[in-house]
């Protein structure tokens, strides 16, 4: 009888692990919510800086990442994607908005909580960067470079630290030679794959990608996007892909959000945006790219002028002065960002309703 | 027939380095004809920015010239003495370079470096090359000419300053520009009305243009034909139409299927390994190490550029019998 009842206990236990796992897999991982960043405009006088304005470097971005997911962040030079990035691992501290990493407020456990939270928290969020060049320290060996994550947060006994450097660098596809050498040793691929594995060292659970791509050769990129498409499936990691390249970005991401100027204009699944593009700077954006098609002919929206600058953006829509749609309303009232034409994909845009 | 503008034969730069001989151009032929756009496409190393200073003779040093022939409008470059070389630079073959922030010179206004250029090759008086300048400036889509003729490049932005640098390589109406990966460091919408101005100016101007670029995307936008370069070497010469609809190159077609498209998305293919050393190139085929197709005779024996069709060259000993996928379609 208790064997009956510990077996119905069991498969319960199942059904509830079960239903909690397909729970998780459609949880946010990441919550960012109204999220700000300026940065102060000194000017130096005789004897103290004044602030003389602010540059609004992330103006009240709000998305989430769901587990497993990568959504990609797209958008020009000094539109606040990197800031963005840098913002939610509190590698810059944020003005204001709030930031939750499975529940947790990060932005209080880095500022108010224990020592040890934080650095948990640090463990399940890592970033890459661009340049794999500067990324790495030249005088340090691959080894010391990936093992440092286990100097720090102690999380395996040192006894497994040669294994675990050697399965990181497996993992990435180098070899264990590896390990005993330097970064100016390697080419620009292999170098992005060893800050691959040392991001990887602390078992993240979400992994801030910023231009990871950008600085390789063209035969070298696929090798690292389906890398990273590979490492997310094996180790069920959550993305933020940020980039300027949209063809990448379509690649990897499975929900894109575009940003201008510090703010998401527009966010939606990567075939939706890309295939449907509702934001005028997003249909510019996505017009702009050249295709590998000799066929493929092109209407090409070329925007006037340039970005405007950050310090004091246009009021109303800031997108209005090179907006080739843009009517007296987006000059005076800025548009909210909803998804009220088509559901979840969320446009900031007066006239969006013309490109349904 | 078209005239033939410029005609590259078997040519060699080498790199002569304390680490060894860099083979940057090894072996490198190219035509261009009269109004045509032609791109050279490849990767860092294979050799596309060595071939416009190659031509414009502007090899920076350790590298040096060592064989071949280059014929510009029938005469030959690669004898001519430097102040002949210098007469024809700016006037009749300009370039315009990937990094404009290097490529201006930060302590003259955009004034003095145009009409600088203007006064030396045109023999202009002062105020005409300003008046000149400023046409220029308008001609290339710059905004308050005359504002921006008194501004440093320091004062413009990364778009502004390229259109600065395409100015003053069109100062002179030049009859071949080579365009060294033109819009690398702009941002895509920037890019978008450089490419734009490019191809508006060649069209009124009926000016020859030599595109290089590693991306296949410009190639497909901007070019009538295309030269694969890869290691210093031509792998694949064709009509760009041709080129992605079948490539004959095993390179080639790896290359159109590693890049991601904004159209769609689809497996990428990995070409495997690294670009290889220059010093110590693969020996018979340089494309041998990562190629999928390899035999044999690809590590021994070197392919030559043999004919496919009318104007279709590949280098690969077994272009006829591989079924090689291309793009589109």
């Amino acid at each position: 009888m208790p064997h009956v009842i510990s077996g119905v206990n069991l498969s319960l236990r199942e059904e509830v692990a079960e239903t909690q796992e397909s729970m998780h897999s459609s949880d946010r991982i990441l919550e960012v919510d109204s999220l700000v960043k300026y940065f102060d405009v000194f000017e130096r006088g005789i004897l103290r800086k004044k602030t003389i304005g602010e540059v609004h470097a992330v103006d009240h971005v709000t998305f989430h990442i769901f587990a497993g997911e990568t959504l990609g962040l797209v958008g020009e030079s000094g539109c606040g994607k990197t800031t963005a990035g840098k913002v939610i691992l509190l590698l810059e501290e944020p003005t204001s908005g709030s930031i939750r990493f499975e529940g947790t407020d990060v932005v209080d456990t880095f500022q108010h909580g224990h020592q040890d939270d934080a650095k948990r928290l640090r463990r399940s969020m890592q970033m890459v960067f661009q340049n794999p060049y500067n990324s790495l320290d030249p005088r340090m060996t691959v080894y010391d470079i990936i093992s440092e994550a286990f100097v720090i947060h102690r999380h395996i006994p040192k006894s497994q630290w040669t294994d675990r450097v050697y399965e990181l660098l497996r993992m990435v596809n180098l070899e264990e030679y590896h390990a005993e050498r330097y970064p100016h040793e390697f080419s620009g691929g292999q170098r992005q794959r060893i800050a691959i594995a040392r991001a990887l060292a602390v078992d993240p659970k979400f992994v801030i990608l910023d231009e990871p791509v950008s600085s390789l050769d063209v035969s070298i990129r696929a090798q690292i996007l389906n890398l990273l498409i590979d490492l997310q499936k094996k180790q069920h990691l959550s993305y933020l892909y940020i980039s300027h390249d949209l063809s990448s970005v379509r690649q990897i991401s499975q929900r894109v959000a575009v940003m201008y100027l510090g703010e998401i204009v527009e966010l939606a699944s990567a075939n939706e945006l890309f295939d449907r593009p509702l934001h005028p700077y997003t249909q510019a954006l996505i017009s702009a790219v050249p295709v590998p098609d000799p066929e493929h002919k092109t209407t090409r929206i070329i925007l006037p002028g340039e970005v405007p600058s950050p310090i004091n953006p246009p009021k109303g829509c800031r997108f209005h002065p090179r907006c080739p749609h843009a009517t007296d309303i987006c000059k005076d009232v800025a548009p909210t960002f909803e998804d009220r034409l088509v559901q979840e994909h969320f446009v900031a845009c007066h006239h969006a309703d013309k490109f349904v | 027939m078209d005239e033939k503008l410029l005609e590259i034969s078997n040519l060699r730069t080498y790199f002569f380095t304390e680490a060894g001989v860099v083979k940057a151009l090894d072996g490198m032929s190219l035509e261009v004809y009269k109004g045509q756009a032609v791109g050279l496409v490849g990767e860092s190393g294979s050799g596309k920015s060595v071939t416009a200073q190659s031509v414009l003779r502007i090899v920076p040093r350790p590298g040096r010239i060592v064989d071949g022939s280059v014929k510009f409008e029938g005469e030959e470059l690669l004898t001519k003495k430097e102040d002949e070389m210098r007469k024809l630079r700016g006037r009749k073959m300009a370039i315009v370079f990937q990094d404009p922030t290097t490529s201006l010179n930060p302590l003259y206004t955009v004034e003095k470096q145009l009409t600088d250029i203007l006064m030396l090759h045109k023999d202009l008086s002062k105020d005409d090359a300003s008046k000149q300048a400023l046409h220029l400036l308008d001609r290339v889509g710059i905004q308050d000419p005359e504002r921006r003729l008194k501004t440093y490049p320091h004062e413009l932005s990364g778009g502004m300053k390229q259109r600065i640098a395409i100015a003053r390589a069109l100062a002179c109406d030049p009859v071949l520009l080579f365009a060294d990966e033109p819009t690398t460091n702009l941002d895509v919408t920037i890019q978008a009305q450089v490419l734009e101005l490019l191809k508006q100016l060649q069209r009124e101007l009926n000016m020859t243009m030599v595109m290089i670029t590693h991306d296949m995307g410009i190639i497909a936008d901007m070019t009538e034909r295309v030269t694969v370069l890869y290691a210093g070497k031509v792998m694949e010469v064709a009509d760009t139409q041709t080129l992605f609809k079948s490539p004959k190159h095993p390179y080639t077609e790896a290359l159109l299927k590693a890049v991601p498209s904004v159209k769609q998305t689809r497996a990428l293919e990995v070409i495997p390994g690294n670009i290889p050393n220059l010093i110590e190139p693969p020996t018979g085929c340089v494309f041998h190490p990562r190629c999928k197709y390899a035999k044999d005779v690809c590590v021994k024996k070197e392919p030559e550029l043999e004919r496919v069709e009318e104007g279709h060259y590949a280098a690969c000993h077994f272009w006829r019998e591989l079924e090689l996928e291309g793009r589109g379609g």
